[in-house]
């Protein structure tokens, strides 16, 4: 069994998982972002705060989110799946844990407009629901190619009321969306709260998000006692990884257990073929959006273009408390390719009648490989991050469907 | 002493006109420095291009990724120093994010911008909160560390990384990105009042400054104005590069 930790306390004070992490911003962020973690600090203690949080979480996003047991495909594969359904959330994905989290504490530093990046559009739309329930006018960054692939998603932020700013500078993907995002904060940064969607970008944020994500991992510990017969906790906890919320959400309760954590980052077309979005798996250290971690890079330093099917993973980077983790061994990280995660997307469709978002099937995909390690009678939980229904079109695509 | 620290013993305002290097065309790159000095520059800023300048506005966003197509990497950058070396001894800070430098490796980063003849270094997104080593190296090359100061910076702060820095500070004149326009008079009499009394070391003021009265009522307030948008701006519409930078900085000179 992998090697657990005993008394978790990182990030440090400067936002440092040892050499991961800190704030490499422009100089103009800084009195934001010691003003959020000083908030953040607080109020992380303030038991109204963290009531009201979970008030909103239970009767608005519908949390807790179940955990099912996948009965046909765990008879197909010899050993126990369980899904932690983030699916059923509101809005179809992990991401309004963290959105809710956020908005409460742009309202209470009283800024007056929100904005947001997305890939997918998973993030975007929860942030756009979560603006127009609080009522602030909100701006989300898209990657042009993004808007492409995920043409339903950004109706939906517009009829929520968002303004959807397409990107069309270098990769125009999510990364682009960051920086443009980034540039916006930087020129508004007194009235306006930046609300990031992953566990990326300068310290405080990695730790804020991986905080409002971790009741994923606290709502399935609790679950999994209830479902399963007489065991603690499951032996292996899968999850996929592009920025990594979902992921450090579901990891973080049990870094201290006896758990197997693997994290499943996007092959693309294949890790030799060089066009994939595997940032841990074949990334080096370096510095993007404002915190060191391991990231895609030319030998001259220049960031080079992620490929991934699914728009969530299509990132040259990932999370600083993932590359942390990797560093010590105690979590795994491993990668699945475009084809092997639409191949999960049908699968689970037509084994349990679950459609998952294609992020979400990556960490399906892991299962069936050969190479594995799970034993045959073990219990594996899988974080179903998100629903399918937006990436459709993209399967159809695939197969060579008209629809 | 570093020609950066000679050109600030000097009193008055001093003109720093800013180029992406290997923009428009890798041969221009030292033309444009030397076309820069004759002109009557004070000091050169030159870029060092990064493919996710979150601190550039378009203009130098655009101009980066034209030196990147075209082929720039750090050690070239270094090259065109070495170049502009040997006829010219006007002061020359690079202006690079962290990421290649990290890459390129810190230690030899400096040492070779020592033995090609730079004499300063601005990162924009290198707060003093993971400057240490950065800060450390610089000096021990004897590379001025130019560390920035924002509108929105509290005195207190103002005051360390002025220490830190020792030789010259970088005041961004506005919230925003390069590129953008400059605040009103009396915003920017506040905040740079507020950097001279806070601050022990000489300051250039950069992002916004396009003309000649705008450089003017800079250096009445700074020890430097830094332009650079509108140089990219001028380079990416001219037919005549050479010729255009070298009226257009005794434009800004005032120089008829």
């Amino acid at each position: 069994m992998e090697n657990p930790i005993k008394t978790y306390t990182l990030p440090d004070e400067k936002g440092h998982f040892e050499i991961f992490g800190g704030q490499y911003v422009p100089e103009t962020l800084i009195p934001a972002l010691s003003e959020l973690k000083e908030l953040y600090n607080t109020l992380k203690q303030d038991g109204a705060f963290t009531e009201e949080l979970s008030q909103i979480l239970k009767s608005y996003a519908g949390r807790p989110t179940p955990l099912t047991y996948a009965n046909r495909i765990s008879e197909e594969l010899g050993f126990h799946v369980y899904l932690k359904r983030e699916d059923l959330a509101h809005t179809g994905a992990h991401k309004i844990n963290n959105v809710l989290g956020q908005i409460l504490l742009a309202k209470r530093m009283g800024k007056k407009r929100i904005i947001a990046e997305t890939g997918a559009g998973q993030h975007g739309v929860a942030t756009a629901t979560a603006a127009a329930k609080f009522g602030f006018p909100c701006t989300i960054y898209m990657g042009t190619e993004d808007i492409e692939r995920q043409k339903l998603n950004v109706f939906r932020m517009e009829l929520l009321g968002a303004e959807v700013i397409p990107v069309s500078s270098g990769s125009c993907t999510l990364k682009d969306a960051i920086n443009e995002a980034i540039r916006d904060w930087v020129t508004n940064v007194e009235t306006t709260y930046y609300l990031i969607g992953s566990v990326v970008g300068p310290h405080p944020y990695p730790m804020i998000v991986r905080d409002f994500q971790s009741i994923i991992g606290k709502e399935t510990k609790i679950q999994f006692k209830d479902i399963a017969n007489g065991d603690q906790t499951p032996d292996t906890i899968v999850a996929c990884v592009g920025g990594g919320s979902n992921a450090i959400g579901i990891f973080h309760t049990f870094l201290s257990d006896n758990v197997r954590l693997v994290g499943v980052e996007a092959a693309g077309k294949g890790l030799k073929t060089g066009k994939h979005a595997a940032s841990i798996t074949k990334g080096s250290f370096g510095v993007l959006h404002g915190s060191a971690s391991f990231i895609l890079q030319s030998e001259d330093g220049q960031i080079t273009l992620p490929h991934s099917i699914s728009a969530g993973l299509d990132y040259p980077g990932v999370g600083p408390e993932h590359s942390y983790l990797k560093s010590i061994g105690r979590v795994e990280y491993a990668s699945a390719t475009d084809d092997e995660s639409i191949s999960a997307y049908i699968w689970l469709c037509e084994k349990e009648g679950i459609l998952p978002a294609l992020e979400s099937a990556h960490a399906l995909s892991f299962l069936r490989s050969p190479d594995n390690g799970i034993h045959s009678g073990e219990n594996v939980v899988i974080c179903l991050s998100g629903r399918g229904d937006k990436d459709a079109q993209t399967v159809a695509e695939f197969l060579g469907r008209d629809i | 002493m570093n020609r950066i620290q000679q050109l600030f013993k000097k009193p008055g305002g001093k003109l720093i006109p800013y180029v992406t290097a290997g923009y428009p065309l890798l041969n221009l790159t030292t033309k444009l420095v030397l076309a820069m000095e004759k002109g009557g520059a004070d000091m050169i800023e030159l870029g060092l291009p990064f493919s996710d300048p979150l601190a550039d506005g378009p203009v130098i966003q655009a101009s980066s990724q034209v030196a990147l197509k075209n082929g720039v990497n750090t050690q070239w950058v270094l090259e065109q120093v070495e170049i502009i070396r040997k006829s010219s001894q006007i002061p020359i800070a690079l202006m690079g994010y962290i990421n290649p430098i990290l890459k390129y490796g810190y230690n030899k980063f400096f040492s070779d911008c020592r033995q090609v003849g730079v004499d300063g270094i601005i990162v924009p997104d290198l707060p003093i909160e993971e400057a240490k080593d950065f800060v450390l190296l610089s000096k021990s090359n004897n590379i001025s560390p130019i560390l920035l100061v924002a509108p929105n910076t509290p005195n207190d702060r103002i005051r360390t990384i002025s220490q830190m820095a020792g030789d010259l500070v970088y005041c961004v004149a506005i919230l925003g990105v390069t590129g953008e326009k400059l605040s009103k008079e009396a915003t920017l009499v506040k905040y740079l009042s507020r950097v001279r009394e806070n601050s022990n070391t000489p300051f250039i003021v950069g992002f916004g400054i396009k003309t000649h009265q705008d450089v003017e009522r800079i250096n009445r307030l700074s020890d430097g104005a830094v332009v650079g948008t509108a140089f990219v701006e001028k380079l990416r519409d001219s037919n005549h590069p050479v010729k255009t930078i070298l009226e257009y900085v005794k434009e800004l000179k005032g120089i008829k």
